[in-house]
């Protein structure tokens, strides 16, 4: 059998606290193919995040490990290259600057001048920003900003894209448009993307398959979804089409069935003592998820 | 019929607009009665107050040695002037009637005006704040980037951050008369005593500043640098520096208004010809004249801090990334 592209083994975090270790994750079980993309879904708080850091390197597991074609990740590389959720740009770079510093990064001693200069344009046109290249981050909206990201991103040549909830701080129409350029992207392109997501209509019509997280503490995998859907997909005609509504119901009951959150009102929280009632699981996890959300 | 409009329109734009002039001098008349009422309440004030040098100088007085300590600085200059043009004549008389001869040409030692002694203060305040400022950002970046030598120095920083100019006189002078022995010294001792305390009294909140504003970079930048695995240098040049500063630059001015004031201090104990000696020597002299020309001094000091912090504020405008910024 071939070697996964990618591979979360027995992945698991836990952080330090006065009252032991804080489980955060574990036993995180995933083998990616190259191009293949991949949607990360689960409630806030159950350590998405954290799975993308620690294959971006930011993170360092306490147990398992990331590899990466046959090589353990231990820290943070341009091969993979991280879209964040606020897009992360420079605000006193350029559009154009804001690249040129990942791409004269990345790319010193392999590409010269004109040839750096060629990749940036080409990065941006992707992206179809070129238009804005001298403007600020500033001075552009938040859409126009998360497009930069994903260039910038691009422009690294990675070999796995992650993505932080990249569109998660859009409105709806921005939000579609910008998923449509990155469906087309991929396409072209055949990059290795993780991308996390709060957006169920979002994870079934861009992945091929979809990972969904249970609650934490010690969060781990629950179910996998394949979605095997025709590319291009055309949201338009996939809003009437069966399959993909039985996908959507599917994640959709995951996440409100199988995986209810029982949010527990701060107060209520507060004037509980020590010693809980023991409760259903899923009500204790907010709880501790407080804790989780400060450390990291 | 529409094309005059449409002109009026682009003269307008030109202009200030009509609420904008009226704001600007609401602001100026309020700015004027201001002032105009601390000059009515000083003159009623200082006639009541008899001092042992006379009664206490008014605005009057004051105006009048202003343009006594111009004339004064006028009627230097012409002297050197004329002592310039002695020596030249005398000069080349002298080589007119022998080719051979050695002349000499001799510098002129006239008594500093007040003037001048304006220039010696800019000179060394800015020559000690440039020090200051040489140490302390660099030492603010270093420091800030790193937790431990923060742990490690924070304590001295507090420690030296209250000590009075007038404590480190003694002690920079003694150090200066020391370690400075030059059988043809390139600087005065006196200014050397001047700079060492200024650089010592204001770097220090340039150097909290650059330390805070280093230390509270976006985690998110941080980790744009940790994945395209920046070096150190370009790490600080790229995304330390830009980010810190608006930080820098708020305690730059906060350390040259210090500067400014410590200046005046040092230079009446060290002797530095600039405006703290003139304020002594005035005080000293106590002639009918002195306090009406410490006056002066009082205003021109407090002028040219008011003029050093605009200054600095247009250059923090130019050099600031964030042009939307409210800078006051």
């Amino acid at each position: 059998m071939q070697k996964p592209h990618l591979e979360l083994s027995q992945l698991g975090i836990s952080f330090p606290t006065p009252k032991g270790p804080f489980v955060a994750l574990q036993n995180v079980n995933l083998d990616i193919a190259k191009g293949e993309f991949i949607s990360l879904i689960g409630h806030s708080g159950c350590g998405k995040s954290t799975v993308l850091n620690l294959v971006a390197g930011l993170l360092q597991a306490s147990a398992g490990g990331v590899i990466l074609n046959q090589k353990e990740v231990n820290a943070p590389g341009p091969e993979r290259a991280v879209v964040f959720q606020n897009h992360s740009l420079l605000p006193w770079l350029s559009v154009y600057q804001n690249v040129e510093l990942a791409v004269k990064q990345v790319f010193r001693g392999q590409k010269n001048k004109s040839e750096m200069r060629d990749w940036i344009e080409h990065n941006l046109a992707l992206v179809q920003m070129s238009h804005a290249r001298d403007k600020r981050p500033a001075e552009i909206s938040g859409g126009m900003k998360q497009r930069v990201g994903i260039a910038r991103a691009l422009a690294m040549q990675p070999q796995v894209l992650l993505m932080d909830e990249p569109f998660g701080a859009l409105d709806a129409l921005t939000r579609a448009h910008l998923q449509d350029s990155l469906m087309e992207i991929q396409a072209r392109l055949n990059n290795t993307v993780i991308m996390i997501t709060h957006d169920v209509d979002e994870a079934v019509l861009l992945s091929d398959r979809i990972v969904m997280m249970t609650n934490g503490p010690a969060a781990t995998i629950g179910e996998i979804l394949q979605i095997e859907l025709p590319r291009p997909r055309n949201r338009i005609a996939l809003a009437d089409c069966a399959t993909y509504n039985h996908y959507r119901h599917q994640v959709l009951s995951f996440l409100y069935e199988k995986q209810r959150k029982v949010e527990v009102l701060p107060k209520a929280d507060a004037a509980k003592s020590p010693v809980k009632p023991a409760a259903k699981a899923p009500a204790k996890a907010p709880v501790k998820l407080a804790a989780e959300e400060k450390r990291a | 019929m529409s094309a005059i409009p449409t002109q009026w329109s682009r003269v307008q734009s030109y202009l200030p607009g009509q609420q904008q002039l009226t704001r600007w001098l609401k602001q100026s008349l309020l700015s004027a009665a201001g002032i105009a009422v601390f000059v009515l309440l000083w003159q009623l004030l200082a006639s009541q107050i008899t001092t042992s040098l006379g009664s206490f100088p008014g605005p009057m007085q004051v105006a009048q040695q202003w343009s006594g300590l111009v004339a004064e600085h006028k009627a230097e200059k012409a002297r050197e002037a004329a002592f310039f043009q002695r020596q030249l004549e005398r000069n080349t008389a002298t080589l007119a009637a022998n080719s051979e001869a050695v002349v000499s040409v001799r510098p002129y030692n006239g008594r500093p005006t007040f003037f001048s002694q304006i220039f010696t203060s800019l000179y060394t305040v800015l020559t000690g704040f440039v020090l200051a400022s040489m140490l302390a950002i660099p030492a603010g970046i270093v420091i800030g980037l790193s937790p431990r030598l923060y742990s490690a120095f924070n304590p001295l920083i507090q420690l030296f951050k209250p000590v009075s100019p007038l404590a480190w006189l003694p002690l920079v002078t003694i150090l200066v008369s020391a370690l400075y022995q030059s059988e043809q010294p390139l600087f005065a001792r006196s200014f050397l005593v001047s700079v060492f305390t200024v650089t010592l009294c204001s770097l220090w909140p340039t150097l909290l500043n650059t330390i805070v504003g280093v230390s509270n970079i976006s985690p998110d930048l941080q980790n744009v640098s940790r994945v395209l695995q920046l070096n150190w240098l370009t790490h600080v040049r790229r995304i330390v520096l830009p980010s810190a500063v608006p930080m820098i630059f708020t305690g730059l001015r906060l350390s040259l208004g210090i500067a400014w004031m410590v200046l005046i201090a040092a230079e009446m104990l060290a002797q530095n010809p600039g405006l703290g000696k003139f304020v002594w020597d005035e005080f000293q002299n106590g002639s009918s004249d002195s306090l009406s020309r410490i006056c002066v001094a009082v205003l021109v000091i407090g002028l040219i801090g008011y003029a050093l912090d605009r200054l600095m504020l247009q250059l923090q405008q130019r050099v600031n990334w964030d042009k939307s910024a409210q800078l006051r």
